[in-house]
């Protein structure tokens, strides 16, 4: 099976070190990337069905061309090979320029599955993958807890979680799944995946290389833009009670009493 | 000029998923900002029982009845419909919720119709023409008010974002058929399969009683539920004490949990990282237990206890049935 995830660098929500630039757009020179802590879910996913069922993962990426260096943690972590889709005019593009930019470099590929991750940290909403797999008219089957291909029929089914529990789904191939954490935690990359991966194919792809009008996607075709940002209201200072634990439950149900919780 | 647009979202059973509710009622409310008129679109195999709930929020309702959708996974049908009835609407605007289905569907339709797409509104306002959409960003670190640079757009809308509430008076419900034809392929749906979880729902919950990896193990789980009954509330957790299996994925809290907004938030055993913050940071009181006076959750909580919770809760609940609560 040949998988391709698509894994987006976002800035490192544990560095906090986001900020806006001048336009509106994120400053994305600002903070240390990482791959988005999801997308490493659909990663070890990918990695897992490669191992069981044969076959390579390869990843896709959109970002500033700086992105090569974290795409090769992913490769270290088991991705065969990169493909960078990189150009300064990608710069500032909204859902629906990362939807068509993504849409154009899968079209392409060959492969069996697209995964991704649920959501990107940097402030997106989980919409792009949909739009990938619409675009594509390719099968979506999204929330997934459980994966099970079946390479030989060409079909898969998948466990998306509901809000009760799951329901049962199931595509021909090739299909775009949205994978969630319930499907296990990311591996840390070993040495050797480490040292591996400096050797591994990053290939970079400009708008123009994907067939693409120039003007058609990214920040001259943004759909949308940010237009002010304020800092939310600042939480009251906080009360810190240390002590025995019978003085830090009467704290509590002191403040309960006084805020009508009880 | 065109419609504002709200698909509704289904729960399990048919009936109206609650973030539809608040959508409606977001829309009803920029109707009136901007002189549109708010119609909502149930598309089901049988859209009659959540077109009716829908119609106590907005005054004009439209039914798409295709059996396919009884079968299949829902957002390429609703996306598909969609798309064609809004085929010659291109100042269109579509809301739907922020959750898995509505996400889906606004992914989807924004591909078929080339409509622009903002996310995770917590609120939506109207100025000179056009909605003005606010999301938090950066964990909570900013408020970003953004708009679309095209007439038209689709708005995925937070829970909470907004308190549901009726309109005056019940909608009309009409029958409409979806012009075009099926683009997007259907995905076979077997079974709904039902997980045995008593757990009472955490994003309609007044108070949340929340455990973190402090609490040790599914036993230590026992004693969140006992205060979380006694409190009269729900159980959340952390990632932490998810992917270590003590509780299931659903009363997960955070970037990749349920995003909520309780009155009172109850952290025990939680050490307040970023990803679990941007789900519980707007509850109006939080509490935090924490052997470790650093965790970072003192910095946002209002009330932060220094000690061991297994010492502080059964004193806790002491104190409360002492007052008789
Ligand atoms: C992509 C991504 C998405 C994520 N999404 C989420 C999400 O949706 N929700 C989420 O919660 N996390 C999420 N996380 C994980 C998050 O980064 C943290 O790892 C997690 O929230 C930590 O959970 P915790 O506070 O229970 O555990 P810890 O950080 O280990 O904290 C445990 C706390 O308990 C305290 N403690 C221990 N014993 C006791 C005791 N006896 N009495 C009192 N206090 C005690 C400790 O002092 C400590 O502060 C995500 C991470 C990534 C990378
Ligand atoms: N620029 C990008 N490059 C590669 N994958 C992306 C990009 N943007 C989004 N994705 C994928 O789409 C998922 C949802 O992203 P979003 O809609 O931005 O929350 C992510 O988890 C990724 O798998």
């Amino acid at each position: 099976m040949h998988i391709v995830v698509l894994t987006k660098p976002v800035p490192d929500p544990a560095a906090a070190a986001e900020r806006l630039g001048p336009d509106g757009r994120l400053d994305r020179a600002a903070s240390p990337a990482v791959v988005n802590g999801n997308d490493e879910y659909a990663l070890e996913a990918a990695l897992k069905l490669t191992a069981e069922h044969g076959g390579e993962v390869s990843i896709v990426t959109m970002a500033p061309s700086g992105a090569a260096d974290t795409m090769r943690k992913a490769l270290a972590m088991g991705a065969a090979r990169g493909i960078l889709v990189t150009d300064p005019a990608l710069e500032g593009s909204c859902v629906r320029s990362t939807v068509q930019v993504l849409a154009a470099a899968l079209k392409d590929m060959t492969f069996d599955l697209v995964l991704a991750g649920v959501d990107s940290s940097d402030g997106n909403g989980g919409v792009v993958a949909a739009g990938v797999a619409a675009l594509l008219r390719l099968p979506y089957l999204s929330n997934a807890a459980r994966i099970e291909p079946d390479p030989d029929a060409g079909r898969v089914s998948v466990r998306r979680l509901t809000a009760t529990g799951y329901d049962l789904l199931e595509a021909p191939m090739p299909a775009l799944i949205v994978c969630t954490q319930v499907l296990g935690e990311p591996r840390y990359p070993s040495l050797k995946g480490i040292m591996g991966a400096r050797s591994k194919e990053i290939a970079s792809k400009s708008v123009a290389d994907l067939g693409l009008e120039p003007g058609a996607v990214g920040g001259a075709a943004a759909s949308t833009k940010v237009i002010g940002s304020t800092k939310p209201p600042a939480r009251g200072a906080t009360k810190v009670v240390r002590g025995s634990a019978e003085e830090g439950a009467h704290e509590i149900v002191a403040l309960l009493e006084s805020r009508r919780l009880i | 000029m065109s419609n504002i647009w709200i698909i509704a979202e289904l729960a399990g059973d048919g009936s109206l998923a609650r973030i539809s509710a608040e959508v409606a009622t977001l829309a009803r409310n920029l109707a009136v900002a901007s002189g549109r008129e708010a119609v909502g679109l149930v598309i089901a195999a049988d859209p009659t029982p959540a077109a009716k709930e829908l119609a106590t929020y907005l005054p004009r309702i439209l039914t798409i009845e295709d059996a396919d959708a009884g079968g299949h996974a829902w957002s390429a049908i609703a996306a598909d419909h969609a798309a064609g009835l809004l085929a010659d609407e291109p100042d269109a605007l579509v809301l739907l919720g922020s959750g898995p289905d509505g996400r889906d569907t606004a992914g989807a339709l924004s591909a078929l119709t080339s409509l622009g797409v903002l996310v995770n509104a917590t609120a939506v306002g109207w100025e000179q023409g056009g909605p003005t959409v606010e999301m938090s960003a950066f964990g909570g670190k900013l408020v970003t008010t953004s708009t679309f640079t095209t007439p038209g757009g689709i708005i995925t809308v937070r829970p909470n974002a907004v308190t549901a509430a009726a309109g005056e008076e019940a909608g009309a419900i009409e029958k409409a058929t979806a012009g075009g034809e099926a683009r997007l392929p259907r995905v076979a749906l077997g079974d709904h399969v039902a997980e045995a979880s008593a757990a009472a729902p955490i994003e309609e919950a007044r108070i949340i009683v929340s455990g973190g990896r402090g609490i040790g193990g599914p036993d230590g789980f026992g004693l969140v539920e006992e205060l979380a009954s006694a409190l009269g509330g729900a159980v959340g957790a952390t990632r932490a004490a998810v992917d270590s299996g003590w509780i299931p994925y659903a009363q997960q809290i955070g970037q990749t949990g349920k995003i909520v907004k309780p009155q009172l938030y109850l952290a025990l055993g939680i050490s307040g990282a970023i990803q679990h913050k941007v789900g519980m940071q707007t509850a109006e009181t939080i509490i935090a237990v924490n052997r470790d006076p650093d965790a970072p959750i003192g910095e946002f909580a209002d009330l932060m206890v220094v000690g061991d919770l297994f010492a502080v809760v059964p004193a806790l609940l002491a104190e409360l049935r002492a007052r008789g609560g």
